[in-house]
């Protein structure tokens, strides 16, 4: 037996699949909306009907050239290719997509955290339709018979293929949450895991840690959400550690992960993968965007996740990849904070609007969208301010977002107002002097008495009291 | 009652309402009733649809309106072109029975200009073939001897002009299948710019040389329908974005001071008949005569046009054939109705059982050419061949107006000649084929009899959009060529018959 431990490396690149939200499909008139009646938004085109020929969307190109240049690619003059395999949910039994000359190409994606991970392409294609396998195994070769639905087929996407960047699970996740947050913002993609508007694939491998060469790798498929990307990628690189360990080689194979059964098991080795036998696409001509048009998509860019971040934290004194401001940034809030900022708020105030929006707001994005900016403003002024608690804070807001209304009048309504520091005095003496005991374990030294008498100064004050303040008599107290 | 035999009359006529257009139909109809039955030239015959339509007509001009440049004038289409709700097999098995939910352009356009389809012509299955014999639902037959082919894949439109069930059929041309079946039927058949007409509706071979054009009793004739369907559509992203200038604009130009080449590779290519070659130096002499400057010139790349289409034509085809898969439309094999297959097995039985000898060869053939590790070395050699045909053409046509090359190696030949070596069938393509590679227009022109008297068709080349330069010649061609030989079915039965 072998005493020599290796550390190993595991190595990562994505490949996800985003679809555009264009209002019309990439080749077609048909309606680009998800949910609908199976194999209703559907025509000659995205059903490949004899005779038929694509046709394509300006609005797609445009949001592929969003995305490409919100990943800092090269934007570039690009060409359409066959991607030929047989299967049902693909009309033509071809896909439109882009090959050896990608629309966007050469990019970069800064993590929160900071690391840079490299974009080789950002290309365009088509998706397919979507198939249900009914009985047996739940795939096609032993289903008793299978539903297609072409609503999705032909419904914009842009792939996004990274350099194999990333070093573990955790980070895979901060890169895709992060290139959502990025695909959100450019307003090309709803960045809906859960609806399959975003899809990840993952090429997983591992290394001797410090090793130049890249271990074989598999391609993972079928995770669904960040959770099961994280953890797929996990189990993938132990079962490569564990087989090299025990003397075997990894092969490379696409490898399917069963979410259920918590492990990926192969779909199909390197000898049977499909030759797609790409060609250039003869029904479409090349796409050309012009000097202008790319530099209109570069001009109309909205500010990007990182940079809002940077804002946020230059603005509350956080640091730009604390939770808060990643939550913040990513629910597209940060608007609320800027509010606060504009309304003359000091860094304090903005991080107490950060906080506000990282906590409460982000639980309800809905109600999030109709709470009314001004209002919001004065709320963090009036905790800032001391003229409210956290707690009556929270309890107003949440007022404010199932309500709406004036957060002073709402304040005043239920009775908050500041608490001013005699009254606050003459409460800790009463708690105090009602718990001898408890006392006398406290001004020992017994600190996680602290909540006890807290508790009491809270109910005593219906909740009026400000906390912070509560526990720094209490201690001057001892 | 005296029904001209051209489309340009018929439809003065009828604009004019001088004659109805449902008695011209009505003339038409019964000579494809005499003698359909023996050239099979229809895979439908639209009749109660033609009726209706040639009413319509009739009821705008009975109305003071205007049906259009082709008012009342029948048309029959080839069966690739889909036409709503009406059966579109290209005569194959794998879409006996699809009936399209759309009309193709071609189609939309006819109709705007006040034509009546008559019926869906038939064709090689897919338009794979030169000799109509490929079809699911048996061969077509040549009107002058129904023992010889009317060439094909478009030998149904060729057969229903000659024949006189239609003064003018649309077909498909790919790698001459216009213009081969029109030099083997004695008519006009012309294939455009690539991108002059919409592909939309058309089903696809070969989608970067498929083109849509004309079949008609006179150069006139073609120009017209030409002038009808042509213009851009948003529909073919391939289709140009420009109204191109008139095939018909300059009829009567004749050639004088005009430089016409003979492509000498093209006239001395393999397997060329000795009368046909004759043919083409006739046509070349007419024409000086008529004042053209007509010189030899060498288009070397065009040798290679035979090699390179027999990759990139099946290439594209094995693409654009996967969709007829059992799963959506067409033919179904019964592996998959049944339950006791899987969709490998489904695939494989109804595509096996669907497609004919022909289109299973080109699928197999573009599929391997296609193939990772023999994609640069098939595909990609043979789109260099097209660059190279491309620049020998732009530098013959430096010192040329126009090209002079004989259309087929020789005369309508046998039926069943040819079936059992697919090599020597190709070789009928050897002239057409440079033009579609190339994306130029070209134009077969009867012109004088083989020893075997059958006619003889000679071909025009043009660059580019030179439609109208092209037509111009071949009308003073036409106008120089020995009176081609009428089948016995279109001259009886028609009173006053001119040409």
């Amino acid at each position: 037996m072998t005493t020599t431990t290796t550390e190993w490396e595991t190595v990562i690149g994505l490949e996800v699949h985003c679809e555009l939200r264009t209002a019309t499909k990439m080749f077609c008139g048909c309606r680009n909306s998800f949910g609908e009646e199976p194999n209703t938004n559907v025509c000659p085109v995205c059903l490949g009907l004899p005779g038929s020929l694509p046709v394509l969307n300006r609005t797609a190109v445009e949001y592929a050239m969003r995305i490409g240049t919100a990943l800092h690619c090269r934007v570039q003059p690009s060409l359409f290719h066959r991607k030929n395999y047989f299967y049902p949910d693909m009309p033509k039994d071809y896909q439109i997509s882009q090959y050896d000359i990608p629309i966007n190409a050469d990019g970069w994606l800064d993590l929160p955290n900071g690391r840079r991970v490299g974009i080789v392409r950002a290309h365009m294609e088509e998706d397919t339709g979507k198939t249900t396998h009914v009985g047996g195994g739940g795939r096609i070769h032993d289903a008793a018979h299978s539903l297609v639905d072409y609503n999705r087929a032909g419904v914009p996407l842009v792939e996004i293929v990274s350099a194999p960047d990333l070093r573990s699970a955790e980070d895979a996740r901060a890169y895709v949450d992060e290139l959502r947050s990025i695909l959100v913002a450019t307003g090309a993609s709803d960045g809906k895991m859960e609806e399959g508007s975003l899809r990840v694939d993952a090429n997983v491998s591992v290394r001797p840690a410090g090793s130049p060469e890249f271990g074989t790798r598999c391609e993972i498929k079928n995770m669904n959400s960040l959770r099961s990307l994280g953890r797929a990628i996990e189990y993938e690189a132990a079962r490569q550690i564990a087989l090299i360990t025990e003397g075997g080689t990894v092969s490379q194979e696409t490898r399917h992960w069963d979410e259920a059964a918590g492990r990926t098991g192969s779909m199909r080795s390197k000898e049977e993968a499909y030759d797609y036998r790409y060609f250039p696409e003869p029904d479409l001509v090349p796409v050309e965007p012009s000097e202008e048009w790319i530099r209109s998509v570069q001009d109309s860019l909205p500010r990007l996740p990182a940079d809002r971040r940077a804002a946020l934290a230059g603005a509350s004194g956080m640091t730009a990849d604390s939770d808060a401001v990643i939550t913040v940034v990513r629910l597209g809030l940060d608007d609320l904070v800027e509010a606060v900022v504009a309304a003359g708020g000091s860094a304090a105030a903005a991080a107490v609007a950060v906080r506000r929006v990282a906590n409460e707001v982000a639980s309800d994005p809905e109600a999030a969208a109709g709470l009314d900016r001004t209002a919001f403003a004065r709320l963090v002024a009036m905790e800032a301010g001391g003229e409210l608690t956290a707690a009556q804070a929270r309890t107003v807001l949440k007022a404010m977002m199932d309500g709406g209304g004036d957060p002073d009048r709402i304040a005043a309504d239920l009775g908050f107002e500041a608490m001013d520091a005699s009254a606050l005095e003459k409460v800790v003496d009463e708690v105090v002097a009602a718990h001898p005991a408890e006392w006398e374990r406290f001004a020992a030294g017994e600190d996680k008495l602290t909540g006890f008498f807290i508790g009491h100064i809270k109910s005593a004050t219906d909740g009026k009291a400000d906390l912070k303040a509560a526990s720094a008599l209490l201690r001057s107290r001892r | 009652m005296n029904v001209p035999t051209n489309a340009a009359a018929i439809a003065a006529s009828v604009r004019a309402g001088e004659l109805k257009a449902a008695d011209v139909l009505e003339q038409y109809l019964a000579r494809i009733e005499r003698h359909e039955e023996q050239v099979h030239a229809f895979n439908l015959v639209l009749t109660l649809e033609a009726r209706a339509s040639a009413a319509a007509v009739d009821e705008v001009v009975a109305a003071g309106g205007d049906p259009g440049p082709l008012a009342g004038v029948p048309v029959a289409l080839k069966d690739n072109l889909c036409t709503r709700g009406i059966p579109t097999t290209c005569s194959s098995r794998i879409l006996e029975r699809w009936r399209p939910p759309y009309d193709a352009t071609v189609v939309r356009r006819l109709a705007a200009a006040g034509a009546v389809v008559v019926g869906k012509t038939n064709m090689d299955e897919f338009a794979m073939g030169s000799s109509t014999e490929n079809s699911a639902f048996g061969p077509t037959r040549n009107p002058h001897d129904l023992d010889r082919v009317p060439g094909g894949s478009s030998g149904g439109s060729s057969a229903a002009v000659a024949a006189g069930f239609a003064p003018l059929a649309l077909g498909s041309d790919t790698g001459g299948s216009i213009r081969q079946p029109a030099a083997l039927c004695g008519v006009v058949g012309a294939k455009p710019t690539y991108g002059l007409v919409s592909r939309y509706g058309l089903i696809a071979f070969a989608s970067s040389l498929d083109q849509i054009g004309p079949l008609a009793l006179d150069v006139r004739d073609a120009a017209l329908l030409l002038d009808a369907i042509a213009g851009p559509d948003s529909r073919d992203s391939t289709c140009l974005a420009e109204h191109p200038p008139a095939a018909a604009a300059r009829l009567d130009g004749g050639v004088e001071g005009l430089r016409v080449g003979v492509v000498r590779e093209l006239a001395g290519a393999e397997g060329m008949s000795a009368d046909v070659v004759a043919r083409m130096r006739d046509a070349a002499d007419a024409l000086a005569a008529a004042g053209a400057k007509v010189d030899e010139v060498s288009v070397p790349a065009a040798v290679y046009g035979l090699s390179a289409y027999y990759l990139i034509a099946p290439a594209e085809a094995s693409s654009n054939l996967a969709r007829y898969d059992g799963v959506r439309y067409g033919a179904r094999s019964r592996t998959g109705t049944d339950g006791a297959g899987d969709i490998t097995e489904m695939y494989l039985d109804t595509r096996s059982e669907g497609f004919g000898a022909e289109v299973k060869r080109r699928i197999m053939l573009g599929t391997y050419a296609l193939s990772a590790g023999y994609y640069d070395a098939y595909y990609g050699q043979a789109q260099r061949v097209r660059t190279l045909i491309l620049r020998d053409f732009a530098a013959a046509y430096r010192n040329f107006d126009v090209l002079l090359s004989p259309t087929a190696p020789g005369t309508a030949f046998g039926m069943g000649a040819k079936t059992a070596d697919p090599l020597t069938m190709y070789l009928n393509d050897v002239c057409t084929i440079p033009s579609n590679l190339a994306g130029h227009p070209a134009i077969s022109v009867p012109f004088g009899t083989g020893a075997d008297g059958l006619p003889v068709g000679v071909q025009v080349l043009a660059p580019a959009l030179g439609e109208t330069l092209m037509f111009q010649v071949a009308a003073a061609l036409e106008a120089a060529a020995p009176a081609t030989p009428v089948p016995a079915m279109r001259a009886g039965g028609q009173e006053g018959a001119s040409r």
